[in-house]
Parts: structure tokens; sequence; C-alpha cells
């Protein structure tokens, strides 16, 4: 139970990691960097801000969806 | 038929919508009431966690603020949607597997201490009250906007509505409502979406035409973002889309009240409660996602209508005579919402950045030389004559975009519904916090399933009289404490649920001098900055942001205090255990 937890932690520490970077790195730390590059009609760190980010955060709930899925399994936790 | 036929129509269709399933969903069980019996499905759960969650704010101002604020306005989109991987990542799944039925609950059992409940009903109780009294007056608004019924009256066809669901079906009714509520409020945001979307660049999606060429018109063919940066530059604001600028927020500002609303988001209990009512652990996970996914629906295409509304309205309004402005300015003139005060004599409006006047419009008797109403309002300096309420910015679009009558309607009853979806979650945590946590925890652990019933209901009353009263009175304090509660959910619930769940050793006084500290500091600095005019002092941070600071010191302060003192006992070690393994949650509701 102890490695269950661990990979838990795991995947939460990768997980907002990237959480934190889309949001605070791209969206507001770096914003006028990015805004530099333009993709279509948006200004990088401008798409990120009102946008991008919000994307990011649904996938991330999504992944950790699954990959507790996987692990729940693996170590025979499941409902 | 006119607009007003219209809004009848669907404003009384929805409703009989609403009655029908919270007739349907009636419950005889506290279980039922307070969790919706533990058996909601993931997805079902995930659409009203997005309607609970998505308030008149959400629906009615978010755009129009964030046309007014550019950039800065994300603080919004992504303060309101970044909480939720939190809550689906750190607290979700665990508090489900802990199965009870409130916040207070997990509080109470985890720190072993009756004070520690009682800190945190309180905190529930006041989160829940500041933000209703807001929902209730949204409601009253709409009404009157929409089907001239005076605002007070509109707030008492609101709370009828509320306690009739609330009351009968508990948890069960409102979230069932949520669900049907949350299909009217997307439809109603994003048809006028879609329709001003292709209307100035020709995409349907309006997350694509955000980004894209501006079809028709002056400036036909360049980019939406470049024309509103320059527009905005022309007319003395700073540029739509760049950061941090001379006027706009600071970095550390604009960082701290982001991290405010998302930490806050996460510790709001009436959030938080939804996913007691989700069959399994599995389900929680899942239905975060959902929830945020349904929500995303709206806050990617929010940002969209704030560009789209800022071009047509300058470009439409500025520079233009009276007599040629669109027919929905003379429309939305007659609300108050929008005013213009022909400084200048010259009949044309002119509009700069600035206000044309002090405070909201007064109007005098009689109209000017153009027709328009006349104010009583003492100009200011500034060459600006416009003044617009940013609510306009979503209500009227429908108008602006040329849309049929039928669609203003179905905006009108997705305003309802978001005010009224909100309402509704906030209820069941006063009422459940005063009839479960403070009545059968801590006062009659002997209480009959029937007693408690019947307390319950008695309670969701008692709390739709109090939002009521507030919101036909309206304290002038309503849009300040907010803010309190965001900075209240984030200094107090958050830290303390983390740290229950992920850190065995925190124990029952460093929970009660985190919760006490971590508030305390939060109410000064907001009541300085707020009501008694202070400067913000801490590094300029706005008192939006501070519940950031606050949090900080609750971590802190449970940690050091918790090092100091004894242990937790071994059985709450246990629990904690517990708690972090999936299997098992179905049978964890033991109340």
């Amino acid at each position: 139970m102890r490695e269950y937890w661990k990979k838990n932690l795991g995947y939460m520490v990768a997980l907002l990691s990237v959480w934190a970077v889309v949001s605070y790195g791209c969206g507001i730390f770096f914003v006028e960097q990015l805004n530099a590059v333009r993709i279509a009609g948006f200004p990088l760190g401008f798409w990120f801000a009102q946008q991008g980010a919000i994307y990011f955060f649904v996938v991330l709930i999504f992944a950790y969806y699954v990959l507790m899925q996987r692990l729940d399994r693996a170590y025979d936790v499941h409902e | 038929m006119s607009i007003q036929t219209w809004t009848y129509i669907m404003v009384i269709g929805t409703f009989g919508i609403y009655l029908t399933i919270a007739w349907m969903a009636r419950v005889k069980d506290t279980k039922g009431f307070y969790v919706a019996g533990g058996g909601v499905p993931a997805l079902a759960n995930g659409m009203a966690t997005a309607a609970d969650w998505m308030s008149a704010a959400s629906f009615i101002s978010m755009a129009g603020l964030i046309s007014f604020m550019g950039y800065t306005g994300s603080i919004y989109l992504l303060g309101w949607t970044g909480g939720y991987v939190l809550l689906a990542l750190l607290l979700a799944p665990y508090l489900r597997k802990f199965g009870k039925f409130t916040v207070p609950d997990f509080v109470g059992d985890r720190y072993y201490s009756s004070t520690a409940r009682v800190v945190a009903l309180v905190c529930a109780i006041f989160v829940s009250l500041t933000y209703v009294a807001g929902q209730m007056r949204g409601v009253g608004i709409v009404f009157s906007r929409f089907l001239e019924v005076d605002v007070n009256t509109g707030v008492l066809i609101g709370m009828a509505i509320v306690f009739f669901y609330a009351g009968l079906g508990g948890m069960k009714g409102i979230t069932w409502t949520q669900v049907a509520q949350y299909c009217v409020l997307i439809l109603a945001f994003l048809i006028p979406a879609v329709a001003i979307s292709m209307k100035i660049t020709g995409h349907v999606l309006p997350q694509f035409g955000f980004g894209g060429r501006i079809v028709g018109g002056p400036d036909s063919g360049a980019y939406l973002l470049d024309t509103l940066n320059r527009i905005g530059t022309d007319l003395g604001f700073s540029e739509y889309t760049s950061a941090f600028g001379a006027g706009q927020k600071s970095m550390l500002d604009v960082f701290c009240i982001t991290l405010a609303l998302m930490v806050g988001t996460a510790g709001l209990p009436h959030v938080i409660i939804r996913f007691y009512t989700v069959p399994s652990v599995r389900a929680a996970r899942l239905s975060a996602g959902y929830a945020l996914l349904f929500i995303a629906i709206l806050y990617t295409t929010a940002p969209a209508v704030a560009a789209f509304a800022r071009y047509n309205m300058v470009n439409s309004l500025s520079g233009a005579t009276y007599a040629s402005a669109p027919s929905w300015f003379r429309n939305w003139e007659k609300t108050g919402l929008i005013a213009w005060m022909d400084k200048n004599g010259d009949g044309v409006i002119q509009y700069h950045a600035g206000a044309p006047f002090q405070g909201k419009p007064a109007y005098a008797d009689g109209a000017g030389a153009m027709g328009q109403r006349m104010l009583t309002n003492a100009p200011t300096a500034s060459p600006n004559e416009l003044y617009v309420d940013r609510d306009i910015m979503v209500l009227a679009n429908p108008e602006i975009a040329d849309l049929p009558a039928w669609v203003i309607a179905l905006v009108a009853a997705g305003g309802l519904a978001a005010a009224l979806s909100t309402a509704s979650g906030l209820l069941l945590v006063i009422a459940s916090s005063i009839s479960h946590d403070l009545y059968y925890r801590l006062i009659n652990r002997q209480a009959s399933e029937k007693r408690q019933l019947l307390i319950g209901r008695i309670m969701i009353g008692v709390a739709v009289c109090i939002a009521g009263y507030f919101g036909i009175n309206p304290p002038g304090f309503v849009a300040q404490v907010v803010a309190l509660a965001f900075g209240l959910g984030a200094s107090s619930f958050f830290p303390i649920i983390v740290l229950g769940i992920f850190w065995k050793r925190a124990n029952k006084y460093g929970a009660i001098a985190g919760m006490v500290g971590g508030i305390g500091f939060t109410m000064l600095y907001i009541v300085q900055t707020k009501f008694l005019g202070a400067a913000p002092w801490l590094l300029g941070i706005s008192p939006e942001g501070i519940g950031v600071v606050g949090m900080c010191l609750n971590f802190a302060l449970t940690i050091g205090v918790s090092l100091v003192t004894e242990q937790p006992p071994v059985e709450i070690r246990e629990l904690v255990e517990r708690v972090r393994i999936p299997r098992g949650a179905g049978a964890a509701l033991d109340h």
C-alpha cells in the first residue's frame, strides 16, 4: 500500500506541475515573452491565459482519472 | 410574438420542468436529503456541479467584466476553472471515500474535536450566506429586466421556487434540477455566442472566431484581437491583449488573485459536498472531469463573447450620431444600463477611457435635443460621453446579433437557471450545517431520521428567508463580500482538508490554530482594505488575492503547532489510511 500511495503522489506531482506551468508559467509569469509568438490571431501568452490553460485543466483531470484507474487495478484496491 | 410573450413562455416552461423534476425526486430519508442517496451517476453529477458552480455572475457579468479588463480578465477565467484540478487531485476522491454528509463532518471527525467542527460550520454558513445573497438579487434583477415585474416580486418568486424543490427533494431534488438548469443555461449562453461569432468573424466556434479575422465592415480582413488593440489605444485604453500595463494590475497581484480564486473554489463547501453524492471514488474522480468540461464550455466561450461585444460596441457606437445609433442602444438606454451625456453638444457619441460622469446614471424628466434620456449626474473632465454597465455585454448580445425574440427570452431563462442553481446548492449547505452538524452531531445525537429530516426542511425554509431578505434589502457590501467568501474558502477549509488527507501527523491543535489564524488574518486584511479604506499594505496585494497569504499562514500554523503537540490518536491515523484507499466507499456512509 505504501507503494500504491507513493505512485499516486508521483502522478499528482507530475500533473500539478503541468497545471502550474500552463496557468501560472505561460498565462502569467511569462505572458509577455510568449505574447511575442503568434498563432493565428492570438498572441500566445494571451491565448494560454484565456483559452489554452483551461483546455489543459480538463485534460489533466481526465488523465488523472485514467492513471488512477490503472493503478487501482494493479494494486487491487478498485471497487 | 413579442419578446415579452416569449420570455413568459420560456420562464414558465423552465420553472415547470424544475418543479416536475423536484416532485419526482422527493425524498424520505436523510441520506437522500443530504447526499442524494449517494447514487448520482458521474455524468449527471458533473452537470449538476457545473450549474451549482456557475452563478448569475458567471453567466451575466463575467464576459462583460473581461471585455473591459482585457488580459487582466484572465484572473476569473483561470481562477474559477483551475481550482477543479486541485479538487479532482487533492480532495474529491478522499472526501468521497470518507463519505459523510458535510464539510464540517470531515473537519470534526478527522480532527476529533467539537471545537474544530464548530469553527468549520461557522465558516461554511458565513461563506454560503454571503454568496447566496447575491444570487437572490440576481434572480430579482433578471425578472425586472425581462418581465418588467418589480425586483422584490422577482426575489419572492425565486424564493418560492427554490424552497419548493430544495425543501421537497433536498440534495436529490437539487441535483436533478441542476442537471436541467445546466442544459438551459449553456444553450442560452452558446446560441447568441455562436451567432455573434459568425456575424463578426464567420467562424461557427467562438473559440476560433476569437483568434480569427473580421469579415465585413471597415476592419475587414484584420485580426479581431489586433483591431481591439488598435481601437483601445486610439481611445486611450491599454492594449486589449497586453499584460501588466499602466492602470492594470501587477504581476504579483494577478498571480495572488488567480491562486486565491483557484484555492477558494476548491475550498467552497457547496462545491465539495457535490462529490459526496456519487457512488464511488472512481465516480468522484470522473465527475470532477465532467464538471470542468461542462464549465469549460462556458468559460472558453465567455472571453470570445467579451472580445466580440467590445468590438461591436465600440464599432457601432463610437463616433456615431445618436440618431444613427442601432436600435438596441435605445432599448437598453431605457433600463439605465447604458447612457449618453452629450457633453460638447455635437450629437455624436464620443467614447474614451474614463468615467463620463459621477456615479450611476440618474435621469431627469424629458428628452434631450437628440431624444436621448437626460442625466442629472455631474460630468467629469474626461472627454468620454458614454456610460456602459458591464452586464449589457451578455444581456444585449442577442439584439446586437439580430437574433429572434425567442433567443432573447432564452437568455432570460438562462440567467435565472444560473442564479437558482447556485442558490439552491448554497441553501443546502446552510441548512445541513445547522440541522446535521449543529443539531444532530452536537446537540441531539439520538434524533430520529424523521426528526432530522423535518429540521433539515425547516432550515431550508429559514435559509431561504434570510437569503430573500438580503436579496430584497441588499447590504451595500454584497459585491465586496464575494472576495471574502473566496478568501475564507482558501484560508480555512483548503489547507485543513489537504493536510488532513496527506499528513497523518496533523492534529486538532494544529487545525484549530491554522483555521483561526488563517481566517483571522484574511478577514482583518479584507475589512481594513474594503471597509476601512486602508491601502492594500501587503506588497500591494488586492483584498481579492489575500486569501493566498491566509492559506500559507494556515498551512504554517497547522504544521508548526501539530509538530510541537502530541500525535493524533491511533484510530485517526487509521482513518487517514482508510481514506487513501478507494475500495469500500459504497459502504462508508455509516450514519
